[in-house]
């Protein structure tokens, strides 16, 4: 009886969606506050429905109601009680409900923090985001009912599939899923904006704290997602190219390109069009990676379903919300008019190659993520493209953004003459080059010339982000004060130099190997020596185990004891490889169990990895950046301001 | 140079740039697109160059063959029309089994034997790779025949 009240808190929801969709938006087009006044109460019942079925679900994974069909595939009694949580969103039908729920979520905070603002334009932007609700709520129910019981009822669940049996796992899909839905909102502020024709330097100081909220979480939830694949897969990669990893990664970087354009019209009031432009794609795109990922057009651990229906229902969606606010925005795009210009050699120019090369890198991946799609689908062959193709096209683009990066954040509005650019980043930039090149040959022996830009660019990246809070700890009497939002854009900006330099070095430094190793045999890989003493049997929860043991030495002292497993978990029966790594901030010591050789002998495969972890602290301050970025003063205290007309901040030195 | 002509230049030099990356990055995309043929159509010598490609099937039941104490195994891809027998030398991923569906990425050598510098099966156990199912399927068509 209680999956059906789930099922029934849909429903309800789907019918408080569908008022959410329409009445705010009448109302505001023909201006009758009694239809306006309907868009929060409206969101906020959807959202306790929602939350409501969410719970039903919850509870029925908990109870392991196997009579529910969903619960029955992804639960088992002896799955551990967080996984039972974590399995919600395990599979299919449950991780769009959590995708309604969250984006119920964002609804109600834009509702709640949008008091200030004109109820027509927010009651068009509920209105906005009730017409995406309503999309995937039907596809929820009409396709991927999480609710359908399976009769008789299963007496044992099917478990959760192992690979996601992780804590990485339990929160890499809510991270990436806050990320991707709340794109929704600036593109519900951009649809908005279209509609009542007004979009100034107060739409874009609206939009903006949502957009980076948005943007840190779907950093984070990539970077989650690439350190399981790091350690969880098996084999130490962490980043494949594969299409399920572009479909996350291209919405990131359009929403990217969105923050650094929203900074502009911002604080200048152009890019008007470009911006609404890009608000668009970068939702379209998370759209687009919902239907890759869930459309089970493309082989992975995210293809949960190929069921044919499910793929068209979210193209026909995505060509709905897509396509109608791409045509609106043809019949709407003469109203935007700049209010300034700018110099060449200003921070506006940079902003601008900012996007144009991080679309150009979007373009490129979505090139060749969709084109092998394409040619199957026309019958033309089954093609796919390979990791050398994206790694050359999205380094050409990004080679410059770094250098033109560490200037960028340097430069003014409106103008500035190159040469005091040039005098402030003069010995930054001569340190970066003399390190870039020293500092890989000193500790590791030997470079190469891409590494060496590589290591060139991050330490730009990193030196210059940090320019100015040295400035001022050198010279604290001259009085810059650095707002929160300065921090944000400095400690981001860290989180990129951090990032490069980690992926550069991994990938130039990294040593791997595999080999064949009997019990006692004592060997030396990359300046470590390693001792395999032997496998012995370990049992878990619901799985069986292999457990290697490798004693990890350096100069003949232990650091530690590695003890990598092959898990074959009880019910799938299926074979899970646990890697064990010794991770320290300037490197990983990676060893994972392969097969049996016979006579006591495993296949092993050991990597040493310096600097990886770099790539993923990298990226968390990158989100700790956002976070500061986004609750600046001037967001908090938005009716003050917005009442108080465009005013330029004074004594910033310009927060991009 | 007056301030127009130096504009000029700049977007002289923007778009020769533009050509460069473009025809780099086509190149790039050329040479790195990987074709996936199934051993029948290996078989009847649809594979033109000798450009790594990727061959997908099933392993055949009971073909699975380790060499004491070394890292390479031989093994043979079917389509249950035709095999191809394929040497790797490596770790295996966890979901490699006998009688499973696998994709195997590398090159035929002039033995015909296909040497795969990798084996991917991302899949999971129950699920077989949409290029492997549609192969096979397309061998038993051509069977009843």
């Amino acid at each position: 009886m209680i999956p059906e009240l789930g099922q029934f808190a849909l429903v309800l929801a789907l019918c408080l969606g569908l008022s959410q969709a329409v009445l705010p938006l009448v109302g505001a087009h023909t201006g009758r506050r009694d239809l306006m006044a309907l868009a929060r109460p409206a969101a906020a019942g959807q959202f306790v429905f929602v939350v409501l079925a969410y719970i039903v679900l919850t509870q029925a994974f908990l109870a392991d109601d196997f009579s529910v069909r969903y619960v029955a595939q992804n639960s088992n009694t002896e799955l551990p009680v967080a996984y039972k949580f974590a399995a919600v969103w395990g599979g299919h039908e449950g991780s769009l409900l959590l995708w309604v729920m969250i984006l119920a979520v964002w609804t109600l905070a834009v509702a709640a923090a949008s008091r200030a603002q004109p109820a027509v334009f927010t009651s068009r932007v509920i209105g906005v985001l009730g017409i995406v609700s309503v999309g995937v709520l039907a596809f929820t129910l009409f396709t991927s009912n999480p609710f359908d019981r399976l009769i008789p009822a299963a007496i044992e669940g099917n478990d959760l599939n192992p690979l996601l049996q992780d804590p990485a796992m339990v929160a890499h899909p809510p991270m990436l899923y806050i990320g991707y839905v709340g794109l929704a909102v600036p593109f519900a502020f951009a649809v908005a904006a279209l509609l009542s024709g007004r979009l100034d330097k107060n739409w874009a100081r609206w939009t903006r704290p949502w957009t980076v909220i948005a943007w840190l979480f779907l950093t984070i939830g990539i970077a989650l997602g690439s350190w399981w694949a790091y350690y969880e897969l098996g084999w130490g990669g962490w980043w494949f190219w594969d299409p399920v990893e572009n479909a996350s990664f291209m919405p990131w970087l359009m929403a990217t390109a969105l923050l650094h354009s929203l900074a502009v019209t911002e604080r200048r009031g152009i890019f008007k069009s470009w911006t609404v432009l890009l608000a668009i794609a970068a939702f379209s795109l998370s759209l687009l990676g919902t239907f890759l990922v869930r459309s089970g057009v493309l082989i992975s651990v995210h293809a949960f379903a190929s069921d044919p229906t499910r793929g068209l229902f979210i193209l026909l969606l995505l060509g709905l919300i897509s396509g109608g606010a791409l045509l609106l925005y043809a019949t709407r795009a003469k109203l935007m008019v700049a209010e300034g210009g700018f110099r060449l050699m200003s921070r506006e120019s940079f902003l601008m190659a900012n996007n144009i090369l991080l679309v150009t890198a979007t373009g490129a991946v979505l090139f060749g993520t969709l084109y092998p799609l394409f040619l199957d689908a026309l019958g033309l062959g089954k093609i796919s493209v390979g990791p050398p193709y994206f790694n050359l096209v999205f380094l050409l683009p990004m080679l410059p953004l770094a250098l033109l990066l560490g200037a960028g954040m340097h430069a003014w509005w409106m103008k500035m003459k190159g040469a005091a650019l040039v005098r402030k980043l003069a010995w930054p930039a001569g340190l970066a080059v003399a390190f870039g090149i020293v500092l890989p040959l000193f500790v590791f022996g030997q470079t190469s010339f891409m590494t060496a830009i590589g290591v060139i660019a991050g330490l730009w990246v990193c030196g210059a982000a940090l320019l100015d809070p040295l400035r001022r700890l050198l010279r604290p009497k001259q009085g810059m004060r650095l707002t929160r939002a300065h921090w944000g854009m400095v400690l981001a900006h860290f989180g990129v130099g951090m990032f490069i330099l980690g992926a550069t070095v991994t990938s130039a430094y990294n040593i791997e190997t595999d080999r064949g190793v009997s019990p006692g045999e004592r060997w030396e890989t990359g300046g470590y020596e390693f001792l395999f003493r032997g496998v012995r049997d370990v049992q878990g929860p619901n799985f069986d185990a292999v457990e290697g043991e490798v004693e990890l030495l350096r100069n003949g002292e232990l650091i530690a004891l590695l003890t990598p497993q092959k898990r074959v978990y009880r019910v799938q029966q299926s074979p899970m490889t646990e890697a064990a790594i010794d991770g320290r901030i300037h490197r990983d010591v990676f060893v994972a169990l392969g097969d049996s050789l016979g006579g006591g002998a495993w296949s092993m495969r050991i990597q040493i990895k310096p600097l990886i972890r770099f790539i993923w602290y990298g990226c968390a301050i990158m989100a700790l950046g956002g976070l500061l970025a986004a609750t600046d003063r001037r967001y908090r205290h938005v009716p003050e301001r917005a009442r108080a007309g465009p005013a330029i901040e004074p004594g910033a030195v310009g927060e991009a | 140079m007056t301030p127009r002509r130096r504009r000029m230049v700049l977007v002289g030099l923007v778009l020769a740039g533009i050509v460069v990356s473009a025809a780099l990055a086509l190149r790039a995309f050329q040479l790195n697109l990987q074709y996936f043929f199934s051993p029948t159509q290996v078989a009847e010598g649809e594979v033109a160059d000798a450009r790594n490609f990727r061959l997908g099937g099933m392993v055949l039941e009971e073909s699975v063959v380790r060499e004491e104490g070394s890292l390479t195994v031989s093994f043979v891809v079917t389509d249950y029309l035709h095999s191809v027998p394929v040497e790797y030398t490596g770790v295996l991923p966890d979901l490699f089994q006998e009688g499973k569906g696998v994709v195997t990425l590398g090159r035929m050598e002039p033995s015909g034997r296909f040497v795969a510098e990798q084996v991917l099966a991302k899949h999971d156990e129950n699920y077989m790779p949409p290029e492997v199912a549609e192969a096979l399927e397309q061998a038993r068509e051509r069977e009843q025949l």
